[in-house]
């Protein structure tokens, strides 16, 4: 921990889990507020010539996401009459569960991460899928044939694009040799390309196959445009989250975007060499590895976020077919050639 | 059009083609009784959603994600027009119909004028007949921006909608500029047209028109480029050309079937069209693609004719020599013209009096509406959306 | 056929990020405004020293949102024996804005040219009953009716009111 390697302190075990908890918990809604404010609220608008927020705190609007949350908090606690009370409130729990749980694994600096799991790799992508069952009992609770529909067109959506997200992920695995998460920065921080090894050898050249098909798998692991179907927002209004209001709406408006954070930090560690700066070791590593971690995934999230505000949505059984019959031959070709280059070079 | 003193009327021209007589039969199975069906799930979509462009209701009877019958209920935003109309001056009527169709509501105005004018006798001016032909057109190129805009919002796109709305900016300033309102411009008159042009307006209305072609080009490359609107769009809610007709769907719709009808060139000259060179765009599929890219040729086209109107734009008076207290001889008189949304029509009954005895409207998107029951049948529920989108009806249109 | 496109998913991002580069359109408004044409229908002005209460724009109204009252007087007569002129006075004029639909007929059918259309738009209250300008009020309006505006080229030179 920073405490430890910097400042030579003694802390203990348990002193560095709590500190490490608090952390990931500040987080993601930071995360979130951060993505939030620069990408939709900002980026958006100047894509649609305009300005977007400008009068709350003054400064182009910076307070407007944290007015929201506040307004949010404060709101009566709506729940339909026929709504399964329990699941309908833990939902948005699930949902945001399964956010929190991804942070445990990704490294912010060689030695800035709650855990480095040695199957770090295997670990986030099943914990991410927990959210489809939080959108599920949104969607069933909320006894609303809209709410429903959405929820049931998400299940399946997330549940077909998770194979591509993998398969996407198992070329960089067998680049790099291990399931680690620590290691898949290291193993790209001291690789060279056709040896000269000035900058490593972040995975994106060799897997950009890899990284479009993550991108892609991504997007509608996310639910979003162009594969957002299960919260269209001209037809469905929100699809499953439309009963709900207030604090439990907040929970899952943290929850979609701390997962683009989630999602855009595993992309900038597997494709882009996560923390890991060219010539910088040692506890400089420490310090500087968050920010290129934030730089190098405010960059994936710019990518994820261009192609969300200019694409129309693909129909449901489009978005099906597209991942069945294209994304998963091609992250199959894809595993192919990296073993048989693997072998060869 | 047609003239009637004792009460028999001609049969009105007609695109030129046989109707098939199994295609009017009333299509029953469509109806959805909501009170007595039990099993497929049914689907209030409005009167409030996003997708239905106003308060249109569509109880559609949906078997997973199929709709297997679709009912739309109208009527809630009926305002009364035609019975408003029996106790107003032919001004005060002008003024209401102009909410009709309130995103091009200069092309409202005009078939009634024409109507009284053509039972007084009286014929408006050249020059009031170019301003009434550019502005009609400047309202055209206004509609079919925002519907370029809002056909890319509804199936997913966020920004061409916004796009849309900017680039409209700059024709409702222009219609501001030379009547004094943005949406509701008043500004015809029995006889002619109530202001000549602000100085300097034809040279603003020319720069205006190179921001109306830009603005199509992008939405070429941004929406009708798209792989991912071509495969929401192609094939989605094909109207075969006899059907449309025989629903009387008319304008961009019917264009996009295939028919080659435009009221401009085909029907009665009215206006300043018949000394414009246009071209009428016709598209062989009848899906939402292809009225996507018709009403964009359109868009163009519109631009032409405005530059080629601006170019030719004759002096002279605006207004023609009429009384004072305008009383409109007796008479009854059928005029209807090619408007953004489709066919408008007037039948306009008149008893001498300062006002119409009895206007009775015919509107374009009540007849587009009329064949969703029989177009939605079998498609996913998320084509109702294109498919509505496509269509393109504004619901004062509907419900008048 | 020109050389092949991109394709449309590639120019359609094109598209989206050159937007974002270009500055945004927005006025910002209350902090900047943006003035509205001459002619723009904003709020209907009255010059009450023309009015002769002959009742023409209460009846042409289609929402009959003026309200007039007034009365007749006696008047000295101009010459020695002649009888006395008998004047309307203007008592009540009342435009309701809550009801008025902006068309502009009594303006126009006012034959003595005593209302005037101004561009002037920022007068929202926030209860109903202000919405009702009474005689002073619009006489207020009258500051602000812009000067009537040269035609363009080819138009008949206009008679059109003098303020």
């Amino acid at each position: 921990m920073i405490g430890h390697a910097v400042l030579a302190l003694e802390v203990g075990w348990g002193t560095t889990m709590v500190i490490k908890t608090l952390i990931i918990l500040m987080v993601i809604p930071l995360g979130a507020l951060i993505l939030g404010y620069t990408f939709l609220l900002k980026m958006m608008s100047h894509m649609q010539s305009r300005l977007g927020p400008m009068d709350p705190g003054g400064f182009h609007g910076w307070f407007q996401l944290v007015g929201d949350g506040l307004k949010f908090l404060q709101k009566e606690d709506i729940m339909p009459n026929q709504a399964d009370r329990r699941v309908f409130a833990a939902a948005p729990a699930v949902v945001v569960l399964s956010t929190f749980l991804v942070f445990a694994v990704i490294p912010m600096g060689p030695d800035l991460v709650v855990k480095d799991l040695d199957v770090g790799v295997f670990y986030a992508l099943a914990v991410s899928s927990l959210s489809v069952i939080g959108v599920l009992m949104a969607g069933w609770a909320s006894a609303n044939k809209f709410a429903l529909l959405g929820a049931l067109r998400a299940a399946a959506q997330l549940i077909a694009y998770e194979l591509p997200l993998i398969l996407a992920v198992v070329g960089v695995v067998m680049q790099a040799g291990t399931m680690s998460l620590q290691g898949i920065v290291y193993a790209q921080r001291d690789g060279s390309i056709f040896g000269w090894s000035g900058m490593g050898n972040p995975f994106i050249f060799t897997q950009f196959v890899g990284f479009a098909l993550f991108l892609v798998a991504a997007q509608a692991e996310l639910t979003q445009t162009p594969f957002d179907m299960p919260v269209a927002e001209s037809e469905l209004v929100s699809g499953y989250m439309v009963e709900y209001t207030g604090f439990r709406f907040l929970f899952f408006f943290i929850g979609e975007f701390g997962t683009a954070f989630a999602f855009a930090a595993l992309a900038a560690t597997l494709f882009l060499g996560g923390w890991s700066i060219p010539g910088v070791t040692g506890d400089w590593a420490n310090i500087l590895g968050p920010f290129a971690l934030f730089a190098k995934l405010m960059f994936v999230a710019f990518l994820m976020f261009w192609v969300r505000f200019t694409y129309p949505r693909l129909r449901e059984d489009q978005l099906q077919a597209l991942a069945w019959k294209v994304l998963i031959p091609i992250g199959l070709l894809n595993i192919l050639v990296t073993g048989a280059l693997k072998v060869a070079f | 059009m047609s003239t009637t003193e004792t009460g028999t009327t001609e049969t009105p021209a007609t695109p030129g083609f046989v109707l098939d007589p199994v295609a009017l039969t009333p299509l029953a199975d469509a109806r959805v009784n909501v009170e007595l069906d039990t099993g497929d799930m049914i689907l209030n979509l409005g009167p409030q959603h996003p997708a239905t462009h106003g308060t249109l209701r569509l109880v559609v009877r949906l078997d997973g994600e199929r709709v297997v019958a679709a009912d739309p209920v109208i009527g809630y935003m009926h305002r009364g027009y035609e019975k408003l109309s029996e106790f107003r001056t032919y001004p005060q009527v002008t003024t209401l119909i102009n909410r009709i169709d309130w995103l091009s509501s200069f092309a409202n105005e005009v078939p009634f004028l024409e109507a009284a004018e053509k039972l007084m006798g009286v014929e408006a001016p050249p020059r009031a007949k170019y301003i009434r032909t550019i502005l009609t057109e400047l309202s055209r190129i206004a509609t079919f921006l925002l519907f370029l805009g809002e056909m890319g919002l509804q199936v997913g796109a966020l920004t061409p909608a916004f796009y849309g709305f900017r680039d409209r900016e700059h024709i409702l300033n222009l219609i501001e500029a030379v009547t004094g309102g943005r949406f509701h411009p008043n500004f015809n008159r029995i006889g002619g047209v109530k202001d000549d042009l602000p100085w300097g307006w034809l040279g603003e209305c020319r720069s205006a028109m190179k921001i109306v072609f830009d603005a199509c080009d992008v939405f070429e490359d941004l929406v009708l480029g798209n792989e991912i609107f071509a495969a929401r769009c192609k094939g989605v809610g094909i109207i075969p050309a006899e059907l449309g007709a025989a629903y009387g769907v008319s304008g961009s719709n019917l264009r996009a079937s295939g028919v080659d009808w435009d009221l401009r060139r085909d029907g009665e000259p009215y206006l300043a069209y018949p000394d414009l060179d246009f071209k009428v765009w016709t598209h062989p599929d009848g899906d939402s693609f292809a009225r996507y890219w018709v009403r964009l040729q359109e868009t163009r086209e519109s631009a032409r004719m405005v530059l080629q109107c601006l170019d030719a734009m004759p002096a002279g008076a605006v207004m023609a020599k009429v009384p004072r207290i305008i009383k409109v001889p007796e008479g009854e008189i059928w005029v209807e013209t090619e408007n953004p949304l489709g066919q408008m029509g007037y039948y306009v009954v008149s008893k001498g009096a300062t006002g119409p005895f009895r206007v009775k409207i015919r509107s374009a998107s009540f007849s587009n509406v009329s064949i969703l029951p029989w177009l939605l049948r079998g498609v996913f529920v998320p084509d109702i959306i294109t498919i509505l989108a496509g269509l393109y009806f504004i619901l004062g249109d509907i419900d008048r | 056929m020109k050389a092949p496109k991109l394709p449309g998913l590639i120019g359609g991002l094109g598209i989206t990020l050159r937007t974002m580069l270009k500055p945004a359109v927005t006025v910002q408004y209350p902090h900047e405004k943006e003035a509205p044409a001459s002619r723009a229908r904003g709020v209907i002005a009255l010059k009450e020293e023309n009015c002769t209460v002959c009742m023409l724009c209460a009846r042409s109204c289609p929402d009959w949102c003026i309200y007039i009252e007034g009365h007749k007087e006696q008047r000295p007569p101009r010459r020695e024996g002649g009888r006395p002129r008998s004047v309307s006075v203007l008592d009540r004029f009342d435009i309701d804005y809550a009801l008025c639909m902006y068309c502009g007929i009594c303006v126009e059918v006012c034959p003595f040219d005593a209302l005037f259309w101004t561009p002037e738009f920022e007068y929202s209250e926030n209860s109903i009953a202000k919405l009702l300008h009474d005689k002073q009020k619009l006489g207020e309006w009258m500051a602000t009716v812009p000067e009537p505006e040269p035609l363009e080229v080819g138009a008949l030179p206009s008679k059109g009111a003098k303020k």
